[in-house]
């Protein structure tokens, strides 16, 4: 009955004094709330939490390297930017500039239609 | 014309030696005759699967390059498709991708070549300042 607000006197009391069973149900109306499950400054480098946290910065590869052939023959290549689960890791993850994510991409989708890589890795 | 393919295929891998030969050189024999050229044959050998193909879980890759027109990899693919122990294939054309990494060494052989000259003559400068 006290959560019921349409009576007159439930809206002047909720305010200034929480009846006891508001503040055991609902657990997020106290104050502050818990950490931001996107970590601490720097966390992980890859989290797009619009926050504007310290990333490390992440290089493309082969930029880097200077690697200009992706090919699909070279798995061990391959498989560093590909998940335990078969997927393709996304480039905010791995670093990669934008065409040579392309190009990568479409390694491994040719690796995977002969063979080379799995299209889906095994299941937990 | 000059279109360079690279075709992949495996093979099952209960295929005897000479059998594999054979076939490889009954493709050769196909694409000289439709007006291409191998290139290159590589046998990558034995290897395991990524997942299993019609019952198998190992093959043996082959690698064959060849350098013809689009008719060519028609009757190729199809003389694969065919052939029972080939259970998987794929064709890729790759001059455009050549003629791509061919440029890049080609700066990049251009810039090496105009770096030296220029860096040359300020360490020899710097190391005789050094001794002194």
């Amino acid at each position: 009955m006290a959560e019921e607000t349409k009576a007159p006197s439930a809206p002047a009391e909720s305010p200034s004094s929480p009846a006891p069973s508001e503040s055991h149900g609902h657990g997020h109306r106290p104050g502050p709330r818990g950490p931001r499950p996107g970590g601490g400054p720097g966390g992980g480098g890859g989290r797009e939490g619009g926050r504007k946290y310290f990333r490390r910065k992440k290089v493309c590869k082969f930029c880097v390297e200077k690697i200009e052939s992706i090919n699909y023959k070279d798995v061990r290549l391959l498989a560093q930017f590909v998940a335990e689960s078969g997927k393709i890791v996304p480039r905010r993850l791995t670093g990669v500039c934008t065409p040579h994510q392309r190009r990568l991409s479409s390694a491994i989708k040719q690796a995977r239609n002969i063979a080379l890589l799995p299209f889906a890795g095994r299941a937990n | 014309m000059n279109r360079t393919y690279e075709v992949m295929f495996i093979v099952r891998p209960d295929m005897a030696e000479e059998d594999l030969d054979k076939l490889i050189s009954t493709l050769e024999t196909a694409v000289s005759g439709t007006g291409g050229s191998v290139k290159s044959v590589e046998k990558m050998g034995k290897r395991r699967l990524a997942y299993a193909v019609g019952r198998f879980h190992d093959g043996v890759y082959v690698l064959l390059t060849v350098e013809g027109g689009g008719g060519l990899i028609h009757e190729l693919e199809r003389r694969l498709r065919v052939t029972e122990p080939v259970i998987k294939f794929l064709t890729v054309r790759i001059d455009e991708e050549q003629k791509r990494l061919d440029k890049i060494k080609k700066i990049r052989e251009a810039r090496k070549k105009a770096a030296p000259a220029p860096a040359a003559t300020p360490e020899g400068g710097e190391t005789a300042a050094v001794t002194v």
